[in-house]
């Protein structure tokens, strides 16, 4: 009896020990997500949740004080000089994406229609595109401000070799063209990207689609508007969102190549230097309450981006179904 | 379809003038950086009279170049290999199991990619500060960890549910667990999705410029990319100085384009065309 018993128990014990250490096993799945869900959520998903929070408190340098409503976006909108610091940077951004989605996306738009008509040297001239790409956004910016210097520049100096001096400028200290010379620098840095973008669309047509259009005697104007182009639309869609995005988040650039005052007299100022003026200082910021006043232009903003986003979003994917 | 006669010449003026632009001012670049200071003024545009060291020379005796460039290796290497391992364990939960919450969790993942997440630099600041960060790369590899996870775990996502569920089942039932599924069956055949996943965080922790901004001030903790910044802020009179630490700053990323130029292209195409 009592050797049948432990017989039993022998035979019992390690089949218990398998199944808890399958249910282990099986529990231990559910540790795959959580280092990635905590990085994630505490240095992604809590800084934003709490930038909204922030906004509606005042602040005495980097300690918060007392809760006070809406008043750091009243103050954002009604008080000087923040109201027209902020239509000024504003009309900056709005100007910074209409020109990079005409010069630097149009453009990428014919760069990738040439390569896909197969001319030689099509790699070379994708890899030439796409080179600035590689540098980090300071150092393109520190580069064109060698460059673009009004004594020892290089586009100066060419343009006195080919007798246009009066072409000459102080591109960067002239309020005139600081903007517009930073905006084509970012189309000079993002060009290559939309090529690759545009390319990888108009590649993903069928072949017979356009065989098919082209029998159906359409050609030229007709062709790229009827065929080429609403067949594009997702590839359009991606390049419009991200320009957009981009162009609201412009920071770097100005950053490297006019400081953070947005030099001269705020010429070049964007949202979001203005922004990391009023948070992190700088002389024109405001006072004690500039991360409440900071946190509150960082809400404006992240809203602005998401609705306008989600709007480009819902009338471009509409626009692609309806093909 | 038919061609006028001038349309093909016409693409290669075209791309040839663009080429030159996007590529005229690397060589700049490079030029300048064999040019002691006084020859770039006189002569902006010739080629070096003789290829020069002494910028480099000098960049190294203005600022720790050295020093940067160590911190901007450890902190790049150390992200992209966190967001591979976060990364890859989370996208095989989401794309092995079907748990009700997986949706929610892919669909929370992906938010990511759309938070502006420079807009929550106030927060994120003050809490580094808490954790006793700031001017720690730690602060930087975290911060592009978690930046880079929502793509990953996109990317990755993908790539596990085009995979046969055949090939782990001999593996489960000789008893393997998931980890040593997913590191010996799994991620040896996911070499190209991993590459992408590499390529895309490596370039963007290398280049970044506005978390170390923020969180780095100790001169010695600083990348090259905020490098820059104290190189230009002090030394902006030494133009060859300034050209050599801006071309040793691309070097590196050039050199990996040219050893891998496809995958470069076509990883960056991947993360936004997904």
């Amino acid at each position: 009896m009592n050797t049948a018993e432990t017989q039993v128990k022998a035979v019992n014990k390690p089949a218990a020990k398998t199944k808890t250490k399958r249910k282990w096993k099986r529990w231990a799945i559910h540790l795959f997500p959580i280092p990635a869900l905590i990085i994630y959520g505490l240095f992604i998903v809590y800084p934003i949740l709490a930038a909204f929070t922030y906004s509606l408190f005042d602040w005495n340098g980097l300690v918060r004080g007392a809760f006070v409503g809406l008043e750091n976006f009243k103050a954002l909108f009604s008080l000087q000089p923040y109201k027209d610091l902020f239509w000024n940077a504003f009309q900056h951004n709005i100007l910074y994406f209409v020109v990079q989605m005409i010069v630097q996306n149009g453009l990428a738009f014919v760069l990738a229609f040439i390569i896909y008509k197969k001319i030689k040297g099509a790699e070379f001239f994708k890899i030439a595109f796409f080179m600035p790409r590689l540098l980090s956004i300071i150092v393109v910016g520190f580069l064109w401000k060698l460059i673009l210097n009004p004594n020892f520049g290089a586009l100066n100096v060419i343009l006195g070799k080919f007798g246009l001096e009066n072409l000459q400028k102080a591109w960067l200290g002239d309020p005139d063209t600081a903007l517009m010379a930073i905006i084509l620098v970012n189309s000079w840095f993002g060009l290559g990207f939309a090529v690759l973008i545009f390319l990888a669309g108009i590649q993903s047509i069928p072949h017979e689609l356009i065989e098919a259009a082209t029998l159906d005697g359409a050609k030229g104007w007709k062709m790229m508007s009827k065929i080429i182009i609403p067949l594009m639309m997702p590839a359009i869609t991606i390049i419009t969102v991200l320009t957009f995005i981009q162009s609201f988040e412009a920071f770097e650039l100005v950053y490297a190549m006019q400081g953070s005052q947005g030099e001269p007299y705020h010429s070049t100022d964007t949202l979001a230097i203005y922004f990391y003026r009023l948070a992190f200082g700088g002389t024109s910021g405001g006072g004690s309450s500039a991360i409440g006043l900071g946190s509150a232009l960082a809400v404006v903003l992240f809203l602005f981006i998401s609705v306008f986003t989600a709007i480009l979003l819902y009338f471009m994917r509409k626009k692609e179904v309806e093909m | 379809m038919k061609e006028n006669i001038w349309t093909r010449p016409l693409y290669y003026v075209i791309a040839f003038l663009v080429a030159s632009i996007s590529l005229y001012p690397l060589f700049l670049m490079i030029m300048s950086s064999f040019k002691p200071s006084n020859e770039i003024f006189m002569n902006p545009l010739s080629l070096p009279k003789s290829f020069s060291l002494e910028p480099y020379r000098n960049l190294i005796e203005q600022v720790p170049f050295m020093t940067y460039f160590y911190n901007s290796v450890v902190v790049s290497v150390t992200a992209v290999l966190l967001i591979l391992i976060c990364g890859s364990l989370a996208a095989f939960y989401i794309a092995r199991y079907t748990f009700w919450w997986n949706n929610a969790l892919f669909f929370f993942f992906l938010m990511g990619m759309m938070i502006p997440i420079k807009l929550g630099i106030v927060p994120l600041f003050i809490l580094m500060k808490d954790l006793g960060l700031t001017n720690s790369l730690w602060s930087l590899i975290f911060i592009y960890t978690a930046t880079g996870i929502p793509l990953s775990i996109l990317i990755l996502t993908g790539f596990f549910r085009t995979m046969p569920v055949e090939l782990e089942e001999a593996a489960r039932i000789d008893g393997a667990t998931d980890l040593r599924i997913l590191w010996n069956v799994l991620l040896p055949l996911m070499r190209p999705a991993l590459g992408t996943v590499m390529i895309i965080n490596f370039i963007q922790a290398w280049n970044d410029f506005f978390f170390p901004l923020i969180f780095i001030s100790n001169e010695m903790k600083k990348t090259i990319p905020v490098g820059m910044l104290s190189l230009f802020g002090e030394y902006s009179a030494d133009w060859g100085a300034l050209f050599a630490g801006l071309t040793l700053s691309s070097l590196p990323m050039m050199i990996l384009f040219f050893i891998a130029s496809k995958q470069f292209m076509e990883g960056l195409t991947a993360g936004a065309i997904k």
